[in-house]
């Protein structure tokens, strides 16, 4: 604390001043205090602004109900609807379809990946790295259009697939209610897994090698240094790829909407689409939309307590 | 490793890395294609390149697209980099309780989804457009204000901030600078690294971003790069070659910006978990 030092030297410099250095000291001390709480100033008062203002705004809306701006008072009729709402219950459903299925397989893919790329004795370990990588670098939109194309029903996907016989008719990736969540679960992977990949291979450098040496004079096979060794070791960093990438698929919007569109019948449909579409497609209800965007927020806290719980117990 | 251990490890990675850039290869391949070779399955270049480039300039606005996405993105980048920094700067070097229960309340905000703020943003600028039309809605000024501010750049400088060398701070002090000039003239240029990843990420999030310029850009010339791609994505009788062109102008920024700049790219991702 730079406060603290400055007055440290004062005193050791005017000592003998008695009442007149307290004082100034007390001044200096408040005019720090000043200075820290404006450097603080504007970031905080934007955070207010455009993140807790509007979720306050979006509770009272909650409780209101009607189209457009003709909104009124309807107290807890907007909670009760939620569970009734057909299609609210699917977005939730094919959002935890999402969570169960992708989450841990991208998860368990990132890590098999970076332990075979933490081997030294690896040739072209940055070319592996950087090509595993790369999705992470295109926009959302760009790789969903891309991704849509390659999975249409005469797309090269379904060609390549025929042509090595592996399928007979082509699959319906698109319009078909089970294939199009395989679709989005593909695509997301694809999109993070490298992500995702380079926080397991910077924590697995981390780990000191002779730990590994240790295991090895004790006979322990791979598979037993995987689970008793790196798995522990990774622990944070699995803590911290669950938790983003939790919060990222309750998030999904981009992918949905430009792959799927949410179809076939709202198969794919995501929450966060559903309230852009309560707001901005059908006939606005945006009283009802910020009620279902607090089951989101909900969900995201449910999900990262249990995941902090889950991570803890096992210590 | 054993012989049969290297053909397994070798060959997982070769699947994931060809898996990981054939979307890639098919894109820009596609780029120099005309449609009707792109559905046909064509996977070899072709020189069609030129004519999705012109088809694509007659067809969409690409060009004033790109304008307001790099509109949008500077912006948003300079900005961002001056208030998260000012504020993690501030949080770090005359920390107090006060101060952290602060910083702590502002972390919290990084659990609030987007799809929860928009509804309420999009009526707050609303109300704004009546007073203001110049911040209001379908203004660039109003894709940008939201985004702005995270608490996760104010975090990640907060942190890159501990490591900085507080005894030249006195040493300004010393020679009479003030605290904006301390900061801007001592802090400032010994963190270029920290600014640099910082703004990478702002810069490609910014980019990127769809869903907020989505709700609040609505007349076509206000349209970002994200929007056109996917507009141009939902039409009904699609020129996949041209497409593919739009798509590949609209990664380029990005893709230039991870291969010059991939130390600072990583550092900005990892700043995350420090």
């Amino acid at each position: 604390m730079i406060p603290a030092k400055a007055t440290e030297n004062l005193s050791t410099e005017k000592t003998g001043k008695g009442r007149t250095e307290a004082k100034t000291m007390r001044n200096l001390k408040r005019k720090n205090a000043m200075v820290g709480w404006s450097f603080i100033a504007i970031a905080s008062i934007m955070i207010c602004v455009f993140y807790f203002y509007p979720m306050i705004q979006a509770l009272l809306l909650s409780f209101q109900s009607g189209t457009g701006a003709n909104l009124s008072f309807v107290g807890l009729e907007n909670y009760a609807r939620l569970f009734k709402d057909p299609t609210f219950l699917t977005t939730v459903k094919n959002t935890v379809i999402y969570l169960m299925v992708q989450v841990p397989a991208m998860i368990l893919l990132a890590m098999f990946l970076s332990v075979l790329l933490n081997n030294k004795s690896l040739k072209y370990r940055g070319f592996f790295r950087t090509a595993i990588f790369l999705p992470a670098v295109t926009s959302l939109v760009a790789y969903s259009v891309i991704f849509k194309y390659l999975f249409a029903q005469d797309g090269i996907i379904n060609q390549m697939l025929m042509k090595v016989s592996l399928i007979a008719e082509p699959i319906q990736w698109l319009t078909d209610p089970f294939w199009a969540k395989v679709t989005i679960i593909l695509a997301i992977t694809w999109r993070w897994t490298g992500y995702n990949m380079i926080f397991y291979l910077s924590a697995l450098q981390n780990i000191d090698e002779s730990i590994y040496e240790a295991a090895k004079i004790d006979g322990a096979t791979p598979i037993q240094t995987f689970f008793k060794i790196t798995v522990p070791m990774l622990k944070p960093i699995i803590l911290f790829t669950s938790i983003t990438s939790t919060i990222g698929t309750l998030q999904l919007f981009d992918e949905v909407m430009n792959i799927t569109a949410g179809g076939p019948a709202n198969a794919t449909m995501t929450i966060s689409q559903y309230i852009y579409n309560l707001s901005f497609k059908y006939t606005p209800d945006f009283g009802y939309a910020a009620t279902v965007s607090y089951a989101i927020v909900i969900m995201i806290v449910i999900f990262s307590i249990i995941q902090f719980k889950v991570a803890g117990d096992k210590k | 490793m054993s012989k049969f251990n290297k053909i397994f490890v070798y060959s997982v990675l070769i699947i994931a890395s060809l898996v990981s850039v054939f979307p890639f290869l098919w894109m820009i391949v596609s780029a120099t294609n005309k449609s009707s070779d792109v559905t046909q399955g064509r996977l070899l270049p072709g020189s069609h390149l030129f004519e999705n480039v012109t088809n694509l300039l007659n067809t969409v606005e690409l060009v004033p697209a790109l304008m307001n996405s790099a509109k949008i993105s500077i912006a948003t980048t300079i900005l961002a980099m001056l208030i998260a920094s000012l504020a993690g700067y501030g949080f770090e070097i005359f920390q107090s309780r006060g101060k952290d229960i602060v910083f702590n309340i502002l972390l919290l905000s990084m659990m609030i989804p987007f799809a929860a703020l928009m509804v309420p943003l999009f009526r707050m600028f609303g109300d704004i457009s009546g007073v203001l039309p110049m911040i209001g809605i379908d203004t660039l000024t109003a894709a940008v204000l939201p985004t702005v501010t995270t608490a996760f750049l104010i975090f990640f400088f907060r942190q890159n901030t501990k490591m900085f060398p507080k005894e030249i701070l006195e040493a300004g002090r010393m020679d009479g600078l003030g605290e904006l000039g301390i900061f801007f003239k001592i802090y400032v240029p010994t963190m270029k690294t920290t600014y640099a990843a910082a703004a990478i990420i702002t810069f490609m999030a910014s980019w990127n971003n769809y869903l907020w310029p989505l709700v609040v850009l609505q007349s076509p010339e206000k349209q970002t790069i994200p929007l056109l791609i996917s507009n141009l994505g939902s039409s009904y009788s699609p020129d996949f070659g041209m497409i593919m062109t739009a798509i590949v102008i609209a990664t380029l920024p990005t893709a230039l910006i991870f291969f010059l700049m991939q130390k600072h790219f990583v550092a900005g991702m990892m700043g995350s978990v420090k």
